[in-house]
């Protein structure tokens, strides 16, 4: 047993750095479950190159997995880090910066020879480990790579295949730093490697190995342990955004009884839900990968159109490619989800990294008068009930609603104390089965007081009936070019959205006061940011209020007191202002922008200074 | 009034009319097609609440709204992977997409190899005029090479796709020719397209009087129709000719046009139409010379290719069935609750 003492914190972040092959997505994701299990409050973003695998040892081919979890409610994957582990010179240098005064460095040796710190652009001769440019830092080294080949001298394995286990030898040493317990990694790693003896057999003994390590070289003074949050009672499982979100999609074709088909082509950051849903056929769910984007939601229209619940995935571009289809759909009326995991544009753009890139698109990005509800996730775990939402909105008001996460929400991680499904509600599904009495004639276009029209599937008798992209005269759903009956059409279209007001709760104030000086106004995933953010200003006693939208067309009816009853609104989005735009126009409300672009998420400590600049300005 | 389902049997063509005003032009050869397909309907013993029409944007796709059945007039190019949506999770319907060359060969051509590819039981009618007539009158992926059209006044330089060909190429099920000008061949290919399970494509020569008039003229019309088409039927040797004494053998590997007057060959000799032979069919397909170029073959008309393979939509529902068979009904618990919890107190 080890005798290093154990320090109580309450607050930790962890960066795990390394090449693209050095498997840190794995490692982070591991500790991150482990993390999890124990009942910290954690919150994780991994960072990863857009290449498969960019030139080893490069700055492109850095992979980072960002965790933090703490004692306390978090909301955020943290500022800055506490522990770096760099694999390589590379990883090193890329996320030094990210890395508090004073923080912990664990190293890995071989990553920083002559070769990688070439490669890293570091000067010749000059080695960060050696030169004393870290004194700053609590530096630990370790030859990571030679340690994993000793641990392995008996393995039958090849010395490529035993080097693919060293991040099992740095997480078994995470373990015995942060006092865990490792039983959920072995279990994992037998469930993987199971059918591969050797494999699993070296992954085991490096895992060891890291942990033994830590026990017996008593590099590090001090090991930390971070006690259980304090979270709501009940029963938590870590979460991604995406895997919420294919369950929100589960969920609601449960309860809404209405089977579901997914149309999509993949595509960065959004083919995590096509693997998903995939996965679940004896949930009843038909997942299509088609030929394009286009395919994708056009065969999704066509489920829809036959009495399914079409959804489709995808990504900005893809958006773009389906924009024409979205504008059939809203003229057939009928529901279907378009689900776009934004990723920094435009065109081809940061594929893996995060934006609010696609705001606008969402709201005008189609030909003609062509309104679509737009639904926003704030966290990985409201993906869930957002997605759950916007499907409601869908088949009750019979249009297309568009659903916006982003890379950042898609690929991070929280727990999430998940619902019974007893408790979720009940979507209510009307087809119409026939005329009612009365009725000689079925009109595809008469509508309900929502202003939704009826929805008659293919194989009802008697309701047989034509519809298609080309105007129609209101109520027969008859091919119109009828100049005054354009109008009543555009104007019917556009308020049968604005009516979705009367249908959705109204805007909360997340924190803060009521009124006062400074509203934070965010939507989607600045939400940890700026929560954080306002915590720590009222905790210090600072006049401001955060709102965060989840619907964002229409918005709330009371969203225009809110905005109102605040001296000034800022609003933060990771894009060159998008929502402010929308909200200027609607609501004449000189609000002012937060804009980062760089592909990383706002935090807290920007938005702060931020902040505090807006309280005290005259 | 009543919505129960009127007995397939009794209905008749008028039954599949609808009270829209049919808005073709005079004499365009979408009214024939649309007579044939309303007159084949009643036998095919489909409710018509079963059947629904799926179409792009052209002339052709305006089709849906003169079926008095489902309907569906969509964007440009998409119909085929709208119905394919449709299929996959309603595979009781009865579903036939209505196309024209622009677009289902040009927007859309991408969706009409996938699908074909996938063997959706659906229905494919490829109205080819060899012209854009709703654009008014650019030329059309099949137009000829050397066609002078309002986009292309020095003569078009783009290499004609050769429909079937390409079908063949994305492994479909079932190819046939057929044309507007010809009724009862017509309706025979569409109750033949019905018949086959599995992705049906039915090329139909159609005349656009307006933009491409007598584009298929020496196919149709009564003077040169007999020497220069060739139609084809299974277990029949390939003759064609006014006379009956043209036909087409094979020498070695490749086919030639004989004659049957001389003596020297007889119907014994010929190519015996096969649906089922693949290798024939590539070669029947090629059967598309230009009918100006002495020497040509006569177009083949009818069944070029028929085989079955396994359909799409109920490959996927095998495999929900499987999945449940092996995992049980889903339980929305479980999947959520997932592999790894924990509880605070």
């Amino acid at each position: 047993m080890s005798n290093t003492p154990i320090q109580q914190i309450e607050d930790v972040v962890i960066k795990f750095a390394g090449d693209s092959g050095d498997g840190m997505q794995l490692t982070g994701t591991q500790f991150s479950n482990n993390t999890a299990l124990i009942g910290n409050d954690l919150s994780t973003f991994p960072d990863f190159p857009a290449e498969i695998r960019a030139p080893i040892g490069t700055l492109p081919g850095v992979s980072g997995f960002q965790l933090h979890f703490s004692s306390n409610r978090i909301f955020t994957p943290g500022d800055a880090c506490d522990v770096l582990v760099a694999m390589n010179a590379a990883a090193l240098k890329a996320n030094l910066k990210g890395l508090k005064k004073g923080g912990i460095i664990i190293a890995n040796t071989d990553g920083f020879d002559s070769k990688n710190l070439r490669l890293a652009n570091y000067p010749e001769g000059v080695n960060p480990l050696e030169d004393g440019s870290l004194a700053a830092y609590q530096l630990h080294t370790m030859d990571i790579t030679k340690m994993t080949r000793e641990a392995l001298k008996d393995s039958p394995l090849g010395m490529k295949e035993k080097d693919r286990s060293k991040n099992m030898f740095v997480l078994g040493f995470l373990y015995w730093l942060y006092d865990r317990d490792m039983n959920n990694t072995v279990a994992f790693l037998n469930d993987k490697f199971g059918k591969k003896p050797d494999v699993l057999e070296s992954n085991l003994k490096t895992l060891k190995a890291g942990y033994n390590y830590g026990d017996t070289v008593e590099a590090f003074s001090t090991r930390y342990r971070v006690e259980k949050a304090r979270m709501e009672p009940g029963v938590y499982r870590s979460i991604t955004g995406n895997t919420a979100l294919a369950y929100g999609l589960v969920a609601a074709s449960q309860k809404s009884n209405l089977p579901l088909f997914l149309g999509t082509y993949p595509i960065t950051p959004a083919s995590d839900i096509l693997h998903e849903l995939s996965r679940y056929k004896n949930f009843g769910i038909k997942t299509f990968q088609a030929e394009d984007e286009i395919a994708g939601i056009t065969s999704a229209i066509g489920a829809s159109y036959g009495g399914h619940m079409g959804v489709t995935t995808t990504s900005g571009p893809g958006m773009a490619l389906k924009s024409e289809a979205m504008g059939l759909a809203m003229m057939l009326e009928i529901p279907l989800l378009i689900i776009d995991i934004q990723r920094g544009g435009p065109s081809t753009g940061l594929p893996t990294k995060t934006e609010q890139s696609d705001l606008l698109q969402a709201y005008y990005g189609r030909n003609g008068e062509c309104p679509m509800p737009v639904i926003s996730a704030s966290t990985p775990s409201d993906c869930f009930e957002a997605v759950f939402e916007a499907f409601r909105i869908a088949v009750q008001h019979m249009t297309p609603v568009i659903f916006l996460s982003d890379g950042y929400i898609a690929n991070g991680a929280e727990p999430w104390r998940f619902p019974k499904a007893s408790s979720l509600p009940q979507i209510a599904v009307k087809f119409k089965t026939q005329l009612e009495e009365g009725e000689e004639h079925f009109y595809p276009y008469q509508r309900d007081e929502k202003l939704v029209r009826p929805w008659a599937v293919p194989g009802t008798a008697g309701l047989e009936h034509r519809i298609g992209g080309l105007e129609k005269q209101n109520i027969t759903g008859n091919v119109s070019y009828d100049p005054e009956n354009h109008q009543v059409m555009v104007k019917i279209r556009q308020e049968k959205v604005d009516r979705i007001a009367d249908y959705i709760p109204a805007q909360k104030i997340e924190l803060g006061p009521e009124k006062g000086k400074v509203l934070i106004l965010g939507w989607g995933s600045t939400y940890g940011a700026i929560k954080s953010a306002v915590l720590e200003l009222l905790e210090e006693g600072h006049e401001v209020a955060h709102a965060h939208l989840r619907h964002l067309r229409p918005f709330p009816k009371n969203l225009g007191d809110i905005l109102h009853s605040f001296d000034k609104v800022l609003i933060p989005e990771i894009n060159n202002g998008q929502l402010i735009k929308i909200i200027r126009d609607q609501y004449l409300v000189d609000a002012i922008g937060y804009n980062k672009i760089m592909g990383v998420p706002i935090t807290k400590s920007e938005l702060v200074v931020r902040i505090k600049e807006l309280l005290t300005a005259k | 009034m009543s919505t129960a389902t009127i007995a397939p049997q009794t209905l008749t063509a008028k039954d599949f009319a609808t009270d829209q005003e049919v808005r073709w032009c005079p004499g365009c050869g979408d009214y024939s097609i649309l007579k044939q397909v309303q007159t084949i309907m009643p036998g095919l013993g489909i409710p018509r609440e079963n059947i629904v029409i799926v179409s792009g944007i052209g002339c052709s796709s305006r089709f849906p709204y003169y079926m008095n059945t489902y309907g569906m007039h969509s964007i440009h190019g998409r119909a085929t992977a709208i119905a394919s949506g449709l299929k996959a999770t309603r595979p009781e319907l009865s579903v036939w997409i209505v196309t024209g060359d622009g677009d289902g060969l040009s927007i859309g051509g991408n969706h009409t190899i996938h699908l074909l590819r996938r063997n959706f039981d659906v229905n494919v009618m490829l109205f080819n005029n060899q012209i854009y007539g709703l654009t008014k009158g650019q030329y059309s992926p099949t137009s000829e090479e050397n066609k002078v059209t309002k986009s292309t006044p020095m003569g078009s330089i783009d290499h004609p796709f050769n429909p079937l060909a390409l079908a063949l190429g994305a492994d479909a099920t079932f190819i046939a020719r057929s044309m507007d000008r010809d009724p009862k061949h017509l309706q025979e290919m569409l109750k033949r397209s019905h018949a086959h399970k599995g992705a049906s494509l039915l090329e139909i020569y159609q005349n656009c009087n307006i933009f491409n008039d007598g584009a298929f003229e020496i196919f149709t019309e009564k003077g040169s129709k007999a020497e220069e088409t060739l139609f084809v039927e299974q277990g029949k040797p390939m003759i064609f000719g006014a006379n009956k004494d043209k036909g087409i053998r094979f020498n070695g590997l490749r086919p030639e046009v004989v004659s049957l007057a001389d003596g020297q060959y007889t119907a014994d000799d010929l190519w015996i139409h096969d649906e089922a032979d693949f290798y024939k069919a590539q070669v029947l397909v090629r059967l598309f010379d230009d009918p100006r170029v002495i020497g040509h073959f006569p177009r083949p008309f009818g069944v070029f290719y028929a085989t079955q393979r396994a359909c799409y939509e109920d490959s996927l529902q095998l495999q929900l069935d499987d999945a449940i068979a092996r995992r049980g009904n889903g339980d929305l618990d479980k999947l959520l609750a997932g592999n790894e919890t924990w509880e605070i107190k």
